[in-house]
This record gives structure tokens, C-alpha cells and sequence, in this order.
């Protein structure tokens, strides 16, 4: 049965790819005015979605960028704003984003990994509680309890330490996010039981278990979760803002709104510091782009 | 589902099938000690920056929280104070109406994106990952980014493009009238292209035979799109909306960065407005309570979107 249904799309799918019924538009495939009209729709939609990037790229390495003069390229070559960005601490503040980035994905990640097997290859009491709770985890956004969380934050109940002013303050309330324990144990609960009780008669221990046998098998996953993590981490804003002491404990992209409202820097310098913020994400989502179209349509197809 | 191909292979555990009680009732302790291990740093972490603010902010929702003279209990006055406050009021109905024409401003675009980039030409390809960048790129950036866009002199970029038809210059985020709908044009620029991505997954789902046959009826692309593509869809669609809009209630980076709140509090939304009044004026008993009202309305419609969804699978 199964073969005869993996058969037919590959029946299908051959000779629709070039046909008119390969989209839902029924995109003529030849040269013809209906191609025509959507290449000029595909360049407007370019140019809306994608050019103000390389005017931000564009304005950054010109000497005399200004708002009211958007080119796409440089006038004028210079690596001047940067060199004045250096001197308003940028690179530090660089330096901040890449440690909590760094650190809170790492954290993330380990967090995630261990409570999504401890859910989805464990049987136990509560366990519908705990799945529960993650799922609260995922509505208490930072943005809601900014205000009680920046309390915790200055004093730590029980341990009476105040975290503000430290990386750990950004670090350590980004190393819980409901979503991706969820994605990870979706993904873990379609592991084959036979695999793990195999290894367990070959006497593999719990941490074995999880690290040479269950996490190679989730290396999509981890993709999943590497990606989403690191955008949420990225993404932060109000958090490193109320866990700041002052402005140099700020990430690049807080900083930035220091930088708009120091009038003695030109509109350069802020956009060089666009530019340093948004290198990092562009470069993960490059090399995990697949990962990244996969944990959006999981998301959207499980709820 | 994924399992029943492999079971074959798995045929010689079968033959040791009696053992495993046994098994697993010496090792009870050993199990349950696994299970909390791997639990614990997740449940640490969410009691100290998720559980503990919680109950903290319920407890201060309370109190009229007096940093130096100590709490006094107050009931539900702070609560009072939020219902009753105009311009708590006002950053309700601008959080209402941002959400509303962020989500389906950003499901209408996404949608066409999608049908204009259905397809598998690698130019298509090249294309949906340059519109994606959005998506990509911190909300505090976009912001910048557009407040450059937006710059409000007749010679600012948009205004520029605006004169090439003849419209214009418009003050954007500078005019009490046109700022709200400026933030709305930044939520639907960084929001359509994640729609695309879904719907695009959706529009991959449709069995082509659909169209061939409905193109054989002398159907209409209008018709095709009507009565094969928008069923088709639905269930995703009605998924991204529910999640956009309870999204956007919580919405602050973008305004904050754009505006602040301004011109007038032209733009202030139900996050700015809370913000602004624990923080800055540090009346945190009456932010509390309006962090406790978001939070209810949240966990009403999320659990609500959970039934739906579940109720809609069992069908």
C-alpha cells in the first residue's frame, strides 16, 4: 500500500512541473505577457521586501550618508562610520550580543534537549502537568512580566544575589523557552522504541542514551531549535534593557536607540551599528535557512 | 507511524519481549531519577524567571507598592485605577486596532507573496530568501531601519517615491493621524513574509490533480482559487491568525523603537502605556494589574485557540 501511495505525486509531479497546473495562479510557464506581468510584480515585491536592506548596507559605507539621500550604492567608499561606531563602543556592545547570544542559545539548547527527552521517551506521573507548565512557560513572554522579572532580577529570592548588570541577567531568563522544548520532543517521540530499548539491553546508560544515540538522530531538530533560539535571543529587547545597570550593559541592538539619540553621531554611524546588528542573524539564517523553513510549516501544521 | 517500516528489523527484541517488567519495576528508581534529572535545569530556570515573576506580579497587582515606605494592601483597586484610566483606555483600542490590521494586513500580503512565488525555478527560490530577511532581522533594526524610511522632510526616501506619484509628503511617524498606521505598515512589511512561508507549505499540500481536473470544467483562476486553494488552506490560516493576534497584543519592541508611544500618545499601545508607568513613574502596582489583565486575556484566547484547533482535529 504504502508504495503505491509514495508512487503516485512522483507520477503526478512530472509532468505538472512545467504545466500551467504546477500553481495555484496557473503561472504559464513560456514567455508570454502573463510572465511578464510577474516578473515586474516579482521586482516590485523585491524591491519592497529586499532593497531597504542595501540602502541600510549602502548608507553605512558612505562618507556623507544622510536619510533624505538613499542610494544603493556608496557615493562615497569609507569605512569612517565604523571606525566612529569603534569609538562609541559598538564593538563592546558587539561583544555584549554575541556573549548572550552565544551563552543563551548554549543554555537553550541544553535546557531544551534535557527536558524534552525527560518528556517524550519517559513515562510518569505528572507528566501532563509538566507539559502543562512549558505550555505556560510559552504565554509568559518577557514582555509581561518585565516588571516583577526586573525585581528578580536585582535580587534573587532565596539566593539574595542581583544578577543585574551582568550577561547572566539576559542569559539565564532566555534559557527557557516553552517552544523549543516542544519542538525537540515532537521530534524525539517519533524515535522508534525499538532503537532505545536495544541500546538499553547493551546496558547504555541515561546520558549514553541521550547523547550517542537519541540527540544524532535529532540533528534536524537541533537545527530547528538552533535557529528559532537564536532569532528569540537576538530578538530581545525590553529584557536586556531592564537587566542593564547602565547603557554599557546594553546589546547592539538597544544600543542602537542610544546611538539615534546622541545627536553629536551622524545617521552613518547608526547605520553602521544596523549593519553589525544585523550581520550575525543573516549569517545564521544562510547556513540554517532549510532549518528554518522546516520549524515554520511544524509550527503552523501542529498548532 | 514512522515506526511500523522499522519493526521488521526489530524482530529479534521480540524474541527477549518477557523481560522488560521485570526490568522495569527493578529499575523504577533508577527511571524516575532519570526523569527529574533531565527535568530539573528547566524547572529551575522557569520557577526563578518565569513562575516567581508571575506570583510576584499577581502579589504586587495588589498593593500600592511604595519603594521605601513599605506595600500596602489595596485589593483590587490598582485594577480599578487601569479600567478607569483614559489613556489605559486609548492604548487599548490602538492595541486593538494595530493587531487587527497587522494580522490580516500581513495574512493578505503574505498570501499574494505566496501565490506570486508558488513554484520551483530557482529564481523563485533566490527571491523567497531575499524577502525573508525581514523576518530574519531584529525588530530594534527594522525599527531603525524604518525610521529612516520614514523620514518625514519632502525629501525622505518614502516621501520621494511618494512625489513620483503625486502624492504627498506625508509626516509618517510624526503626524498623530498617520503614525499608528505607519507602525502597521512595519508589522505587515516584517510579518508577510513568515504568512508566505506558511501558506507556501499549504499551496505544496494541494493535490495538482485538482487543478488539471478544474481546468478541464473550464474553470476560472478566480474560481480555481476560490473554491480549490482557500479551503484548502484554511486550516493553516486559521492558525496563523489566532497566533499573529494574540501576538500582537503584547506588541512593544516595534512601537517603542518607532515611537516611543508618540506623537501624543497617538501611537501608545497597552505594553508602552504599562511600561511607561512601571518604569518611569514607577507606579508598579497599577503596571501589575494591567500585566495581569494582558495576561488573563492571553491565557482566555490561547486556550480557546487550543480547543478550536483540537476540536477541528478530531473532526
Amino acid at each position: 500500500m504504502s508504495t503505491t501511495t509514495t508512487r503516485t505525486p512522483a507520477r503526478t509531479k512530472r509532468p505538472s512541473s512545467s504545466s500551467r497546473f504546477d500553481s495555484a495562479l496557473g503561472w504559464s510557464p513560456g514567455f508570454s505577457v502573463n510572465m511578464l506581468l510577474r516578473i515586474v510584480l516579482c521586482i516590485l515585491v523585491f524591491c519592497i521586501f529586499a532593497l531597504p536592506f542595501a540602502a541600510i548596507i549602502s548608507g553605512a559605507f558612505d562618507r556623507n550618508s544622510s536619510p533624505t539621500e538613499i542610494t544603493l550604492l556608496p557615493k562615497a567608499f569609507t569605512l569612517a562610520n565604523f571606525e566612529a561606531a569603534s569609538q562609541q563602543g559598538l564593538w563592546s556592545y558587539l561583544l555584549n550580543s554575541l556573549v548572550i547570544a552565544g551563552g543563551g542559545l548554549l543554555l537553550q539548547m541544553t535546557v531544551s534537549v534535557f527536558a524534552a527527552y525527560s518528556l517524550s521517551r519517559k513515562k510518569f506521573r505528572g507528566q501532563a502537568f509538566i507539559l502543562l507548565l512549558v505550555l505556560l512557560t510559552m504565554m509568559l513572554p518577557e514582555e509581561i512580566i518585565g516588571i516583577p522579572l526586573s525585581l528578580v532580577l536585582g535580587d534573587l529570592p532565596l539566593l539574595g544575589v542581583s544578577l543585574r548588570g551582568t550577561v547572566l541577567a539576559v542569559i539565564l531568563p532566555v534559557g527557557i523557552w516553552g517552544f523549543s522544548i516542544f519542538i525537540m520532543s515532537e521530534f524525539m517521540k517519533e524515535i522508534p522504541a525499538e532503537i532505545e530499548e536495544a541500546a538499553r539491553l547493551d546496558g547504555v546508560g541515561e546520558f549514553r542514551m541521550l547523547f550517542a544515540i537519541i540527540l544524532p538522530l535529532c540533528k534536524p531538530a537541533l537545527g530547528v531549535i538552533g535557529i528559532f533560539g537564536f532569532m528569540m535571543v537576538w530578538d530581545q529587547y525590553l529584557l536586556p534593557l531592564i537587566a542593564a545597570n547602565d547603557p554599557s550593559d546594553y546589546t547592539l541592538t538597544v544600543a542602537l536607540s542610544v546611538l539615534r539619540n546622541d545627536t553629536t553621531v551622524g545617521p552613518g554611524v547608526l547605520l553602521a551599528g544596523a549593519v553589525m546588528a544585523m550581520i550575525p542573524s543573516l549569517l545564521v539564517y544562510l547556513f540554517l535557512q532549510r532549518s528554518m523553513i522546516r520549524g515554520i510549516t511544524a509550527g503552523a501544521t501542529k498548532g | 507511524m514512522t515506526s511500523a517500516p522499522t519493526k521488521p528489523a526489530a524482530m529479534p527484541a521480540q524474541a527477549r519481549r518477557p523481560s522488560p517488567p521485570k526490568r522495569r519495576r527493578k529499575s523504577n528508581r533508577a527511571h524516575m531519577l532519570a526523569v527529574w534529572v533531565f527535568l530539573v535545569p528547566a524547572a529551575v530556570l522557569a520557577l526563578y524567571f518565569k513562575f516567581i515573576p508571575m506570583l510576584e506580579g499577581i502579589r504586587l497587582s495588589l498593593f500600592k507598592v511604595q519603594p521605601f515606605l513599605g506595600d500596602v494592601f489595596v485589593g483590587l483597586d490598582n485594577y480599578a485605577s487601569v479600567l478607569t484610566d483614559a489613556r489605559f483606555m486609548d492604548a487599548l483600542g490602538h492595541t486593538v486596532i494595530l493587531g487587527l490590521t497587522q494580522t490580516v494586513g500581513a495574512l493578505v500580503v503574505g498570501f499574494v507573496l505566496a501565490l506570486l512565488l508558488e513554484g520551483q525555478a530557482k529564481s523563485l527560490w533566490f527571491l523567497r530568501t531575499a524577502i525573508f530577511l525581514p523576518v530574519v532581522t531584529a525588530l530594534a533594526v527594522v525599527g531603525e531601519i524604518w525610521r529612516i524610511l520614514y523620514f518625514p522632510t519632502a525629501d525622505g526616501p518614502l516621501n520621494t517615491i511618494l512625489s513620483w506619484v503625486g502624492l504627498g509628503p506625508l509626516q509618517f511617524l510624526n503626524g498623530t493621524d498617520t503614525a499608528l498606521g505607519s507602525i502597521a505598515v512595519v508589522g505587515i512589511w516584517n510579518g508577510a513574509p513568515y504568512n508566505m512561508v506558511i501558506i507556501l507549505a499549504g499551496l505544496a499540500g494541494i493535490d495538482r490533480a485538482l487543478y488539471e481536473s478544474a481546468g478541464v470544467d473550464g474553470a476560472t483562476v478566480w474560481q480555481r482559487l476560490r473554491y480549490i486553494t482557500l479551503p484548502a488552506l484554511r486550516p493553516a490560516i486559521v492558525i496563523v491568525l489566532t497566533l499573529a493576534a494574540i501576538r500582537s497584543l503584547r506588541s512593544f519592541t516595534e512601537v517603542y523603537v518607532l515611537t516611543g508611544g508618540g506623537p501624543a500618545g497617538s501611537t501608545e499601545v497597552w505594553m508602552t502605556r504599562m511600561y511607561s508607568l512601571g518604569f518611569q513613574r514607577n507606579d508598579i502596582g497599577v503596571a501589575s494589574a494591567a500585566a495581569v489583565l494582558l495576561l488573563v486575556v492571553t491565557l482566555l484566547l490561547t486556550v480557546g485557540t487550543q480547543l478550536l484547533a483540537r476540536r477541528k482535529a478530531e473532526r
